[in-house]
């Protein structure tokens, strides 16, 4: 069955962008080296459980292929940094968890203003504030879409295996740089801390896309740095390339200066949440097991969609109608799929299992009046397979 | 979907510093790696790494594991007291026990237990610090959930140059230990 070679990670080579082949991997590993197959440039971070071995195995990879490594003083330099390697054409990368996340938030929003491309991996830890540093949670999900002031859109993928954490961390990278937005891999400690086969393609078959340049040269014409196309994306040019470019937290029009307007603001924000509101649809991820007939569907994502797919299995093999929808990208929230699967009629209810008290819940019961069961754990422990089945037997 | 039938849960339990999550990591590679088959790893990770019972499991399956924690250990393997103390009650009834003979004590009411001199066997092939390998010789030969070559790759890939040879040998003494259980 391996079709490609089988290798081991324990002396990657030095030199090698992607380590094709297959791998049994941690699921920290396999995010840092999705990350460093995209094409990663500068990595800036700060040491945290459960995310720092992300950041070991990019310090001892990243350096020796001509990217940089810098460990910073803490995560708001770390955000710092990684917004302004972006600026000078970097693909950038931090990886956290809950207390340095929040203390990412305010220039998080200075990113999706500036419409840097920057990835940032959250592995979830227990929270709020320090919390249980060794073990699971989710409860940063509705952060990671509302934590920085004011309105703006960002992408949330929430990877549930190894496999998962390097694939997605590859797309979150191309999404970056498509829609010009910070882009979360909100991990959780037990997929972190996982180890699993991890498949790691050809480089070809990474699919990898850069960002969109500007369509003249430097001297042709004045750079409007930030006028969008008609795909609401503004084209970008990178300090060092000769174009004159202005960047700003205020808001600015299409030079990029200042423009103290309530008709710029207006139009600014609605484009910087329309750019990723309107591609919901291509953006948004999920993965169905045994939805068509289901009265009950079980709605889980990361660690606790294991749970739920074994407890959905079980559930089936009862003969039960049952079956799993794991939102792949929180954010934008698979919510088209949904709307439909309500509409034709046989779902019944929803149940959702997660390590948070009802943070997805919410976004479920904001679509429909269909009952809506939850099963949350606090943090420190995930829903079990036997916790599920017994909601799905009541 | 890892039902009761194809899945097969190990668990190996000892203190920090014996080699434990090496040898689950081992046994992980040798499965999903080299046999072609689908395993799961994850470990205890907290202050009890230090000093007291540590654990890594490693859950295998001909089809994708779901759940990745050991529910009902099909194999305890033990290394430290305390470890057989806390994870023995996880085991499956009929299940593989198999505990140090000088670091475990176990209860009267233990049967069918496999009960090997892993540290002594290691210091008479050099060094006690293969005791783990001795151990995970000892679970292939008695359980047969992953194949001595596969185990063996798995070793090759992983190790270093200077250490691969008395691994192998450890590996090979664990192994004959267990047939020599099951022969007598």
């Amino acid at each position: 069955m391996a079709a490609s070679p089988a290798k081991n990670t324990s002396a990657p080579e030095a030199g090698t962008r992607v380590l094709t082949g297959d791998h049994f991997m941690l699921g920290d590993h396999a995010c840092a080296e999705g990350a460093i197959a995209a094409g990663l440039d500068f990595f800036g971070g700060y040491p945290i459980t459960p995310s720092t071995e992300i950041a070991e195995r990019v310090a001892r990879r990243l350096p020796a292929l001509g990217g940089k490594f810098v460990q910073m003083e803490d995560e708001l330099g770390s955000i710092a940094a990684i917004i302004g390697a972006s600026a000078a054409g970097a693909r950038s990368f931090t990886a956290t968890s809950g207390p340095g996340f929040s203390l990412m938030m305010e220039n998080i929003g200075l990113a999706a203003m500036m419409e840097l491309p920057c990835v940032i991996a959250d592995v979830q830890r227990a929270s709020p504030s320090t919390g249980l540093p060794t073990m699971v949670g989710q409860s940063d999900i509705l952060q990671a879409r509302w934590g920085s002031h004011g309105d703006y859109g960002i992408i949330a993928y929430c990877p549930a295996s190894p496999q998962e954490c390097f694939d997605l961390t590859v797309r979150a990278f191309n999404d970056a740089d498509r829609y010009r937005v910070p882009v979360f891999i909100l991990m959780d400690e037990i997929v972190g801390h996982m180890t699993e086969r991890v498949r790691i393609p050809e480089p070809e078959d990474l699919h990898l896309i850069g960002r969109k340049g500007p369509r003249h040269a430097p001297d042709a014409e004045p750079f409007l740095s930030f006028a969008p196309d008609e795909d609401m994306i503004p084209p970008i040019a990178h300090a060092g390339e000769g174009y004159r470019v202005h960047m700003t937290g205020l808001t600015h029009d299409e030079r990029g200066y200042p423009a103290m307007t309530a008709e710029v603001h207006n139009s600014l924000v609605n484009r910087l949440v329309d750019k990723i509101r309107l591609n919901a649809d291509d953006i948004a991820m999920y993965e169905e097991v045994d939805t068509e007939d289901a009265d009950t569907i079980v709605v889980a994502f990361g660690c606790t969609a294991r749970s739920a797919r074994h407890a959905v299995a079980q559930a089936r093999d009862e003969g039960l109608k049952c079956g799993l929808l794991r939102p792949i990208t929180v954010w934008p929230f698979p919510e088209t799929r949904i709307r439909e699967i309500i509409e034709v009629g046989n779902v019944k209810r929803f149940i959702v299992p997660e390590v948070n008290l009802g943070q997805l819940r919410r976004e479920i019961e904001r679509l429909t009046h269909l009952p809506v069961k939850r099963l949350n754990h606090a943090g420190g422990a995930m829903p079990s397979p036997d916790e599920i089945l017994e909601l799905i037997r009541t | 979907m890892n039902s009761a039938a194809t899945n097969y849960q190990v668990r190996f339990g000892g203190v920090g510093g014996q080699g434990i999550v090496l040898v689950a990591r081992l046994l992980g590679i040798a499965a999903s790696l080299f046999d072609g088959k689908e395993a799961v790893c994850t470990q205890s990770y907290g202050p009890e790494a230090r000093g007291g019972a540590a654990k890594a499991d490693v859950v295998i399956s001909d089809d994708a594991v779901d759940y990745p924690f050991v529910t009902e250990a099909d194999a305890l393997a033990v290394l430290f007291q305390d470890a057989y103390t806390k994870f023995r009650p996880q085991m499956r009834p009929g299940g593989t026990l198999i505990v140090d003979a000088d670091l475990v004590r176990l209860s009267d009411e233990e049967t069918n237990a496999i009960v090997i001199p892993a540290i002594k066997i290691a210091e008479g092939l050099g060094s006690k610090i293969v005791a783990n390998i001795v151990m995970l010789g000892c679970l292939v030969g008695s359980t047969g959930i992953v194949s001595r070559e596969s185990v063996e790759e798995a070793i090759r890939s992983t190790v270093k140059e200077h250490v691969l040879d008395l691994d192998l040998k450890a590996l090979d003494a664990g192994i004959k230990f267990a047939q020599g259980e099951a022969a007598a």
